[in-house]
């Protein structure tokens, strides 16, 4: 299976990042440090700003102050003497192909069938030639359990399956890092298990991940780090043992108590 | 409806034999509605059907004997031949101009987007027949044609009245009008691609060219292939108008036998009626199968083509017939 090994775990980092749309300030100062292999669940009351932070983390908004970097690389921006230059669009999309994201909606290409959905960023970007790019894609349905399916459109797949072959289309990059951002939240009830326990399978794997999630039990599982937002700050962070049930601010006891 | 109970789940996988549920004894199952409106309409419209046919093939007015006799001659087809050429021409390079202006008009320069409003904004105002007229009188106003910087030397010129045939004159005025209205119909079907579509393919790091062409493009072509076959149809019509340019169309030629032999008036615009029909009517056709073509993927199964819909309409009817001769 030496087609489907990944890049090795990247670090990511957050520096002061502040994020306004308009008069609303989404995220007022963020800083985190997410560590190679590390998988960190982010947790917070809806507008809190999780889905931005993740969303800045690979450059799908522009930070207005702050910058993100990924193994010390930033990301979207280069140093101009103390100062930051935005990166070109051909770079940046560089950059992002080492990232994974995997969306809400899976926002998978309806016009191309799922093997060639898992295939087209490799071929695109130029990394594998188009057979190559099609047995890593072959393996990857594998490992998400829908080899059967790498013929049909994503349209006759249930949402599961469709978020499994989203999470297949993030690893044909080899990404350093995966970014989850509420990847059950569209699903019905029944569904959401096939999707988090590939994403477990990934988790073990020491891949780094970062996971947006409201599903509590899922982040106690297999968070390493569980951090906390309210207001576009991180409140509070540390393993689930401790936000989770000994929370030390009033907001993440006050939010626990409401979702548990 | 006619379809036996059970068929749709034995299309996700066979089911067991033994679980087929039977289908319900007739006596029990619920009589249709009876619609006599329906069929009173139905003869009326009949009716008036068959008496506009019959007064199509009775008529001595159309003369039908004429009409074989022109529908085939060479300048028909000379000007039919016409009317193809400027249509193709004109499609190509409109809907290429359009695709152009619909990209400018959604960069993120505002001068690309300003230039480009201004020009749909012209060409949707003047009429195309004014365009062409201008455009014949072209040579007039401008002797030679040149490309260089502004105000300053010209890299190379040519004289216009050497390029500029009748044709290419044609061709030149529908393609700007028509790369007018392609330009909306093109911005229209990218915009109806949905926004998660280009922020999947940009999480995905996919090259600026590869997201537009496999990734946007081909979902926006689902809207954009119907409203531009519309173009297309009237463009075939609106290529009649060459006629006042001196260029001898289908129409122009219809038109000008008519003036030569003007007893034959009413079947030579038969002749041209006819040959528009034909036209729509190949267009559409293609236009069927092109649209198929794109719908892949956009729903669960393809639309069936016209030949199964029609053995699955007359299967349904005998079945009804005979469910009813069972009631």
């Amino acid at each position: 299976m030496t087609a489907t090994r990944h890049d090795a775990p990247a670090t990511v980092e957050v520096h002061g990042v502040h994020k306004w749309y308009g008069a609303h300030r989404v995220l007022n100062g963020v800083d985190l440090t997410v560590r190679p292999g590390e998988v960190t669940v982010v947790l917070g009351p809806s507008g809190s700003g999780k889905s931005t932070l993740l969303r800045v983390v690979n450059h799908l908004e522009k930070p207005e102050t702050g910058h993100v970097s990924l193994d010390g690389e930033p990301i979207g921006v280069r140093r101009q003497g103390t100062r930051f230059r935005e990166l070109s669009e051909r770079a940046i999309l560089a950059q992002r192909s080492r990232i994974g994201f995997v969306f809400q909606n899976f926002n998978l290409f309806p016009h191309l069938t799922v093997l060639d959905n898992v295939a087209a960023a490799p071929v695109a970007t130029g990394r594998l030639p188009k057979p190559e790019a099609l047995q890593l894609a072959r393996d990857l349905l594998g490992r998400v359990g829908l080899a059967d399916r790498a013929a049909a459109y994503p349209r006759q797949l249930s949402g599961g399956q469709q978020q499994r072959v989203a999470i297949a289309r993030a690893l044909a990059l080899r990404p350093g890092v995966i970014l989850f951002d509420e990847p059950t939240s569209a699903l019905d009830p029944e569904l959401v298990g096939e999707v988090l326990s590939v994403i477990k399978d990934l988790a073990t794997s020491g891949t780094t991940l970062v996971i947006v999630t409201h599903e509590i039990g899922f982040a106690r599982e297999i968070a390493d780090r569980v951090v906390f937002m309210d207001g576009g700050r991180i409140v509070e962070q540390g393993p689930p043992a401790e936000v989770l049930d000994r929370p030390r601010h009033a907001r993440t006891r006050d939010f626990l108590s409401k979702v548990l | 409806m006619s379809e036996p109970p059970g068929a749709a789940v034995s299309l996700a996988e066979p089911a067991p034999a033994t679980d087929t549920p039977q289908a319900p004894p007739a006596a029990r199952r619920v009589l249709p509605l009876r619609r006599p409106g329906r069929w009173i309409a139905t003869v009326l419209v009949l009716v008036l059907a068959a008496q506009f046919v019959n007064g199509l093939l009775t008529n001595p007015f159309y003369q039908w004997d004429r009409f074989g006799y022109w529908f085939l001659r060479p300048t028909i087809l000379d000007g039919l031949l016409v009317t193809l050429e400027v249509t193709l021409y004109s499609a190509v390079l409109g809907l290429l101009g359009g695709i152009v202006l619909a990209l400018a008009r959604l960069s993120g320069s505002p001068v690309l987007r300003a230039v480009s409003w201004t020009y749909v904004w012209a060409f949707r105002s003047v009429p195309l027949i004014v365009v062409l007229l201008f455009l014949y009188n072209f040579s007039a106003l401008y002797k030679t044609l040149s490309i260089g910087v502004p105000f300053g030397p010209a890299f190379f010129s040519f004289d216009e009245s050497r390029l500029a045939t009748d044709l290419v004159i044609a061709v030149v005025g529908f393609s700007l009008h028509e790369s007018a209205y392609a330009a909306e119909v093109v911005r229209g079907g990218i915009l109806s691609v949905d926004q998660g579509q280009h922020e999947a393919a940009a999480a995905l790091g996919l090259p600026r060219r590869y997201q537009f062409r496999r990734i946007v493009f081909p979902q926006a072509l689902r809207s954009i292939v119907p409203n531009y076959v519309n173009q297309l149809i009237g463009l075939i019509k609106g290529t009649s108008l060459v006629f006042y340019v001196s260029l001898l169309d289908l129409f122009g030629s219809a038109q000008s036998m008519a003036s030569t032999y003007p007893g034959d008036i009413v079947p030579l615009l038969m002749v041209a009626t006819v040959w528009y029909l034909i036209l729509t009517s190949v267009v559409s056709v293609v236009q069927f199968s092109v649209e198929r073509h794109y719908a892949r993927g956009a729903t669960r199964t393809l639309p069936p083509t016209p030949l199964r819909r029609l053995r699955a309409a007359l299967s349904g009817a005998t079945a009804r017939v005979r469910g009813e001769a069972a009631v």
